[in-house]
């Protein structure tokens, strides 16, 4: 008991610690829908603008930055802000409602501020990007649309509004990873990231209506409260319904296995990018998991292995595919994915704060990151590391920035990233899970070390591409400073043992005052732990330099040190991506052929008549029970589903004239039963 | 109401002879070999709904079906058939006979099944009230008065329908073409 | 005149359509099968029109308004025949199987 939701303390009786926030909580709802006013003017009229709609885009993400961070300094007094409004739309039936709304609470802040904050770094930096590329208005439109939805989606009180902002996210990601259509591999990378959330949200649907029905109500509240209490209607469901939600925030937050998607997402524009892996897009599952934190530490506690497993192979596992990308959004894309394993790993292990201000952190320098490579990849135009190399003398800003990014990545004290993942490491070891935490200490060597390697191709060494790169122009390089300074400092607020005067910890921001955490965070300094995390980093760092660096220049294969078997395997994404296709290859040959059988044995009965067909299965009947005997029946089922399956597979021959035949037969049937049996 | 009573009356022979032309032409629609004379079968068998209607003293929409219809619609198919070049002669082919058995079943098992509802349901009902035919007047007051919606929303239909096959039967222009055409 | 005449001679047409609707291998011939259908239904409520005796003759509006919709109809429908024809060389209708599994 006594887990750290906000919702879930107020559901606890512990509101009265809260403020409301004054006005400021009473019209957050204008941060929801101004991202999404901003998509429709700029839809609209934005091609008749001076700046074709990146004005109305920008003035937008300017106004939520303002407003959020008003929000953010009410949050960091003595006492939180915690406020919700729900509008009722519509009653959908068995005492269930539908309802709009936002919620203020330590957790959505921190969204609504993140989102905002990189928000407007990357619409900036946008503006500048894409100068003089195609559909200019139209992109500032997707990107509103992406961060006004990723923006309902956290400030959803209720289960229902969480989906819809969690599949307009998934739409705009789609137009946007999509942008550059005319390129067959953009389009395909657009469809594959849809498809395979698309298969993810499956699962969040359905659990969400598992919760919708048994709850009565989709209200994260109720959610919170029942899981405080232990309710009885939802135990013997929860697991599932937590597996469910998972399963959906799997797709979203890319885990193993359904990461997929991320990196092919890389065809989009860079800035897209940069804010799909730090703000919207991908934090929206860790956010899922956070909210319905109470349901799994208290009812679901079954689901937390299964969850921390795929976490723990996704931060380990996907950090080793980084080793080998050539394409630099690749490799920040891979660690994107091991990043994300690592918040999952810590919410799933009970880490609820660590997870956050990893998450917190991260968005930071990984859209730094992600704006340096794209400011690289606009000065030598590729996106392959083997035509970049010492850039560090002709783009400095880009240069400083991005190792500065790096380094809080890696996690070398005091960066943030340091401090975050010395949290998460911390709240592992305190949780008991000792393996998966020296896993996680092994993730952060290779993180260091993909880094490493990252930084000496791109900035070290000789010039390997062509024409004469150059400093990207200030509109873009601005706002890489302007992410680099949380980038270095955000790990303070959250210092163990160390309370800031006036703005408080992290901690503390995510919860309500004066009720204890649940959640561990500790009092001081592991000093142990937390050396063994920045050796790890240091030991990546110096062995990726010694591997990449300026020393290795003279090797012709300089980009990569070719490991056997290792190599193969890890530049063939563990040959993932061949065991889908296996799967599906496996699945579609012998159905194929069952169809084929059956195509020339059985059919042909559908439209030649009942009879036929009657006797045709009679046949197959007599003769499988004949000549398997007692086999016969365990074969003789698999038989008949894959037979139900090729005849009703049959049937969608597209012939329009069968269509048509069928649905005359089937009215008149229907017609016959209703006349004469009914 | 006896054979012999219908018999009596003339216009039922009329009715027979219209009847039979117009179900022989129907039936050589869905059958004949020759496109273009399916075409103009169909022509004789919409006249001969025509000739139903003024039986049924529905003047005026037997006109506008002969106008719409025969003159409007028939010559849109042929221009149809022409363009999509089928085979104006016979064409064998045309009628497909692996599915002749199973749609005969269909379409015999539907006409059984709509007749047996018409007879237990009507059985030899007369139709009486038949006089000397509806005023046109009467259609114009019902589609301009209690009709007008429905009637603007056909037209909006019928004008939607006109772009939309126009839209959708242009040709576009090929890349090359398209310069072509801006270069001029 | 009895009602039923009018009826089954509509039934009959009706089916004749369906009839040649599934077994019509040419795009525009399935289109002539369906005008066929269309003059029955038309059929059935001029007789059913004549037997009522509505003030207001709301069966011949009816059948005003199918005659309408069945021209724009043809229209689409021609214009979609002529792009299959364009794009496949054929307006077969066995060969438009795009849509299968």
């Amino acid at each position: 008991m006594g887990v750290s939701t906000n919702l879930y303390l107020a559901a606890e009786g512990a509101a009265a610690a809260a403020t409301t926030g004054g006005i400021w909580s009473e019209w957050a709802g204008l941060m929801l829908i101004g991202p999404m006013l901003a998509f429709v003017v700029i839809v609209l009229f934005g091609k008749r603008m001076r700046y074709q709609g990146a004005e109305v885009a920008i003035g937008a993400m300017a106004f939520n930055f303002v407003w959020s961070s008003v929000l953010l300094l009410l949050n960091m007094g003595d006492s939180g802000v915690l406020y919700e409004r729900s509008l009722e739309i519509a009653a959908v039936g068995g005492g269930l409602v539908f309802e709009l709304g936002w919620i203020v609470d330590g957790l959505s802040i921190m969204m609504y501020w993140v989102v905002a904050a990189v928000g407007l770094a990357v619409f900036v930096y946008a503006h500048g990007y894409m100068k003089g590329e195609v559909r200019v208005t139209f992109f500032f439109a997707a990107l509103s649309l992406f961060a006004g939805s990723m923006l309902v989606l956290v400030g959803s009180p209720n289960l229902v509004q969480l989906i819809i902002g969690w599949e307009g996210v998934g739409l705009a990601s789609y137009l946007l990873i999509g942008h550059n259509w005319e390129l067959k591999e953009n389009s395909s990378a657009a469809m594959k990231a849809f498809y395979t959330n698309k298969v993810a949200d499956v699962g969040l649907v359905i659990g969400v209506i598992i919760i919708g029905i048994t709850l009565g109500s989709f209200h994260f509240w109720d959610l919170a409260a029942a899981a405080a209490e232990h309710s009885a209607a939802l135990g013997p469901v929860a697991v599932a319904a937590g597996l469910l939600l998972f399963f959906g925030a799997m797709g979203k937050s890319a885990q193993f296995p359904l990461h997929i998607w991320l990196p092919d997402a890389m065809a989009g524009p860079t800035p897209v990018s940069a804010l799909m892996h730090a703000a919207t897009m991908v934090t929206a599952g860790i956010y899922l998991m956070a909210r319905t934190f109470p349901l799994y530490q208290e009812l679901a506690t079954a689901a937390r292995p299964w969850m921390i497993a795929a976490g723990t192979i996704t931060l380990f596992g996907m950090g080793l595919l980084a080793l080998v990308a050539d394409d630099i959004k690749r490799v920040l894309a891979y660690s994107t994915v091991s990043q994300l394993g690592y918040m999952m790993t810590a919410v799933a292990a009970g880490g609820y704060t660590a997870g956050l201000f990893h998450l917190f952190t991260h968005a930071f320098f990984k859209a730094l990151l992600f704006l340096g490579a794209g400011s690289v990849i606009h000065a030598v135009h590729s996106n392959n590391m083997s035509d970049m190399g010492g850039l560090r003398r002709h783009m400095p800003d880009t240069y400083r920035t991005f190792v500065i990014g790096a380094l809080a990545l890696a996690g070398v004290f005091p960066l943030s990233g340091f401090w975050s993942k010395d949290e998460i490491l911390a709240t592992l070891g305190y949780e008991g899970y000792n393996l998966v935490m020296w896993i996680a200490v092994a993730g952060a060597f290779v993180t260091a070390f993909y880094m490493a390697r990252a930084v000496a191709l791109t900035f070290f060494g000789e010039y390997r591409g062509h024409g004469e790169p150059h400093e990207s122009p200030p509109i873009m390089t601005r706002p890489l400073w302007a992410l680099a300074v949380p980038a270095v400092l955000a790990g303070v607020v959250n210092i163990p043992g160390l309370k800031l005067p006036w703005i408080g910890s992290f901690t503390d921001w995510l919860s309500v005052r004066s009720v204890p955490m649940g959640d561990h965070h500790a009092e001081a300094i592991d000093v142990g732990l937390a050396a063994a995390g920045l050796a790890a980093a240091v030991a990546g760092l110096w062995l990726g330099w010694r591997a990449f660096g300026p020393s290795a220049a003279d090797r012709a294969d300089r980009d990569r040190v070719e490991i056997p078997v290792l190599y193969p395997l890890l530049r063939q994404k563990y040959y993932l991506d061949h065991a889908a296709l296996g799967l599906v290859w496996v699945i579609r040959q012998p159905a194929a052929r069952a169809v084929n059988w059956v195509n020339d044995y059985v059919i042909d009965g559908v439209v030649n008549g009942v009879g036929a067909l009657c006797q045709r299965l009679a046949g197959l009947l007599y003769g499988g029970v004949d000549q398997h005997g007692i086999d016969g029946v365990v074969h003789g089922l698999s038989w008949g589903t894959s037979g139900m399956g090729g005849l009703i597979r049959r049937i969608q021959s597209g012939r329009v004239q069968q269509y048509a035949g069928l649905l005359v037969a089937g009215l008149l049937l229907l017609a016959v039963v209703v006349l004469f049996v009914l | 109401m006896g054979f012999e009573d219908w018999a009596a009356e003339p216009l039922n022979w009329v009715f027979l002879a219209v009847a039979l032309a117009t179900t022989i032409s129907g039936l050589r629609v869905v059958t004949s070999p020759n496109v273009v004379h399916a075409a103009l079968f169909l022509v004789a068998a919409l006249a001969g709904t025509a000739a139903i209607f003024l039986l049924l003293a529905a003047e005026f929409l037997a006109w506008v079906l002969v106008l719409v219809y025969i003159g409007a619609v028939i010559v849109l198919f042929l221009f149809g058939i022409m363009i999509t070049r089928a085979p104006t002669g016979r064409d064998e082919a045309e009628v497909d006979h692996q599915r002749r058995l199973p749609a005969l079943l269909v379409s015999a098992a539907l006409f059984a099944l709509l007749s047996w509802g018409l007879l237990s349901q009507w059985g030899d009902t007369t139709l009486d009230g038949i006089t000397a035919g509806t005023p046109t007047s009467v259609l114009a007051e019902g589609l301009l008065g209690r009709f007008v919606f429905p009637f603007e929303v056909v037209g909006f239909v019928l004008l939607a329908a006109l772009v939309g096959g126009i839209t959708i039967a242009r040709r576009d222009l090929s890349p090359a073409e398209e310069r072509e055409r801006e270069s001029r | 005149m009895i009602l039923n005449q009018f009826l089954i001679l509509a039934a009959l047409l009706f089916c004749m359509g369906v009839y040649g609707l599934l077994v019509r291998r040419n795009a525009v011939m399935v289109l002539l099968s369906v005008e066929l259908m269309l003059a029955a239904v038309n059929i059935n409520l001029v007789a059913l029109e004549a037997f009522w005796q509505t003030s207001e003759a709301l069966g011949q509006i009816l059948a005003v308004f199918i005659i309408t919709i069945a021209a724009a109809e043809v229209g689409i429908g021609l214009a979609i025949i002529l792009l299959i024809f364009r794009n496949r060389r054929s307006a077969n209708v066995d060969e438009l199987n795009l849509m299968r599994w």
